[in-house]
């Protein structure tokens, strides 16, 4: 599909471009849009938020490489992202995220074959005091430990199996 | 008592209407019957300071807003990035009314048209439901078109950032908004200014935990806020605690209480009976680090008394560590986070954090040298003031004074 033109979104993409004084100010709104509908922010993406926003596609790509939370390649179907900055790692975030790649077999940034997780740390989250955590796909799953981990990777295998 | 921290005494607080049966919006309606001016006294008597970090006073912020211009904005900082800070996420998920009706009282002290609500992009959720409060103000005429029948009209919008640090920059944040890099400006023109602010207009940039003491202020004065903490420092501060303490979390508790009281009567001790504290980190990555002294566990929080101490309460993120933890390692940690957030503009710091992590990691690895640490030590204090904004100071932080109070930690690593 594509952003443009997709019942999905038009809504959403009107209520982002009426907020704003200029047109420019939406483009990170919508780079999350494009985010959603392709997964990452491909060249498909980049190429409609520069058309609605009648941007130069470098001009889009170069936000897109500023932040972090746009993924300029495709990711796992769960993308962990464990913060180790200095109170986490207090906590044995640093620990506990070695073990996460290690359990998955994956290096840092790294995705599993089969296409599931992809692992990487992060700076701070804003959670704390409640180390070690992580964000799976930007939702914060707090106090993990190997344990609990364990069973949240086996939840989301078999979500992701019962979805085919 | 909570002024911040209302969630955790009144269930559902984040209904509005349970939210306006426990005096929610009072201090709106009072507001819209002053004048912009009178408001402004009001909480520039109220002596209440920025609490992002730099502690500026508020109404004196706000006064430097040129009345005479016919656009004005707010813009609230709800980035909350700094290491060891996650007091705004509270305030938000548990309190966001107070949030708003804040703003909307700073809206209309500086007569703006509308508040921009910047959250950092994980924050998605919060976003969604502050979006949902704004609805459900509409419905009662709390927001929008001639707010209350006061003839005032202001629009309430949240704006999601997606991960970096420096947009907790005013002037950065600024950027991010307009949809540009999120970079520091040049000042002057600062954002209260013509050409500095929001799309060259002029505005107030607060922080959330700011925005959110001035309902209180407005409904039960000037006076009452200020009886609450030290001569310079007014009101309540949300301190967030973690590290090596059993209890950590936030803890609102007024200024001028001391860390002593703060790190064992609220947040239980050291995590370990048999490690004592060895130094805390008393605002984030960004402040100078201190020995967890006696002197310094007697001082009291506020900015006049931190100052003693050589450091800052700042946006008080305080973290604990015990006597296991190596000095050199803190460096080498918070340096990677400034590294990775230097957003590239200015070459002392962009240049600067990459050095510093680079030789912080050799001297870690038992390769380093006594001149190394001198090096670093060097290029940190030239990094120090010669930046645009002040992460270039705040990445020199880390370096200058774990070297100058624990400087065995780094003597350990290296070779004679």
């Amino acid at each position: 599909m594509a952003i443009i033109g997709n019942p999905k979104y038009a809504a959403r993409i009107e209520r982002h471009l009426a907020k704003y004084e200029t047109k420019r100010s939406a483009v990170m709104p919508l780079l999350y849009i494009a985010q959603e509908e392709y997964g990452w922010v491909n060249s498909e993406g980049i190429g409609e938020v520069a058309q609605l926003l009648n941007l130069d596609p470098t001009q889009v790509k170069s936000i897109a490489g500023f932040y972090t939370m746009y993924s300029e390649k495709p990711k796992g179907k769960y993308w962990l992202q464990v913060c180790t900055d200095l109170p986490c790692a207090l906590q044995g975030a640093d620990v506990f995220h070695a073990w996460l790649k290690d359990e998955l077999g994956v290096a840092e940034g790294g995705t599993t074959d089969d296409g599931l997780f992809t692992v990487e740390h992060v700076m701070c989250l804003a959670a704390c005091d409640k180390a070690p955590m992580l964000q799976c796909n930007f939702r914060y799953v707090e106090e993990l430990d190997q344990n609990k981990m364990r069973q949240l990777l086996a939840k989301w295998r078999s979500e992701a199996n019962g979805r085919g | 008592m909570h002024i911040l921290l209302r969630g955790r005494d009144i269930p559902n607080i984040k209904q509005l209407e349970v939210y306006e049966a426990h005096g929610g919006f009072a201090g709106l309606r009072k507001s819209l019957a002053m004048t912009p001016a009178e408001v402004i006294d009001v909480v520039k008597a109220s002596g209440l300071r920025g609490r992002g970090g730099a502690g500026f006073p508020t109404g004196v912020k706000w006064s430097f807003i040129p009345q005479h211009e016919p656009i004005k904005y707010v813009t609230v900082n709800a980035d909350e990035s700094e290491t060891g800070t996650f007091k705004d996420r509270e305030i938000m998920e548990e309190n966001p009314y107070q949030l708003i009706e804040g703003s909307l009282i700073c809206a209309y002290a500086i007569q703006a048209k509308a508040v921009y609500i910047y959250l950092r992009g994980e924050f998605w959720d919060i976003g969604d439901q502050l979006d949902a409060c704004i609805e459900a103000m509409r419905e009662k005429n709390l927001v929008g078109q001639n707010i209350l029948g006061s003839g005032y009209d202001c629009e309430v919008y949240t704006h999601l950032g997606a991960g970096a640090y420096i947009c907790g920059e005013e002037s950065a944040l600024l950027n991010s908004l307009e949809g540009y890099l999120g970079q520091p400006r040049v000042r002057p023109p600062f954002p209260a200014q013509k050409g500095g602010g929001l799309y060259k207009e002029a505005t107030v940039v607060n922080n959330v935990e700011t925005l959110a003491n001035v309902p209180f202020i407005m409904t039960e004065g000037a006076d009452a806020f200020k009886a609450i903490g030290t001569e310079q420092s007014a009101g309540n501060k949300i301190y967030c605690v973690s590290g090596h303490v059993k209890r950590p979390g936030n803890y609102e508790l007024p200024m001028g209480t001391t860390f002593r009281e703060l790190l064992y009567e609220q947040a239980g001790g050291p995590l370990h009976d048999d490690r004592p504290f060895k130094a805390m980190l008393p605002s984030g990555g960004s402040g100078p680090i201190v020995p967890l002294t006696d002197e310094v566990l007697d001082t009291r929080m506020s900015y006049e008394d931190c100052a003693g101490i050589g450091t800052i309460i700042g946006s008080a993120s305080i973290i604990i560590m015990d006597e296991t933890v190596d000095m050199t390692w803190v460096a080498s940690k918070v340096t990677k986070f400034f590294k990775h957030e230097s957003c590239g503009k200015c070459t002392p710091c962009r240049e600067g954090t990459y050095w510093l992590d680079k030789v912080i990691d050799r001297i870690l690895d038992g390769r380093g040298t006594a001149d190394d640490v001198k090096r670093i030590a060097d290029v940190a204090e030239n990094m120090a003031g010669t930046t645009l904004c002040a992460l270039g100071d705040f990445a020199a932080n880390p370096i200058i004074h774990t070297i100058r109070h624990f400087p065995d930690d780094f003597a350990q690593h290296v070779q004679v």
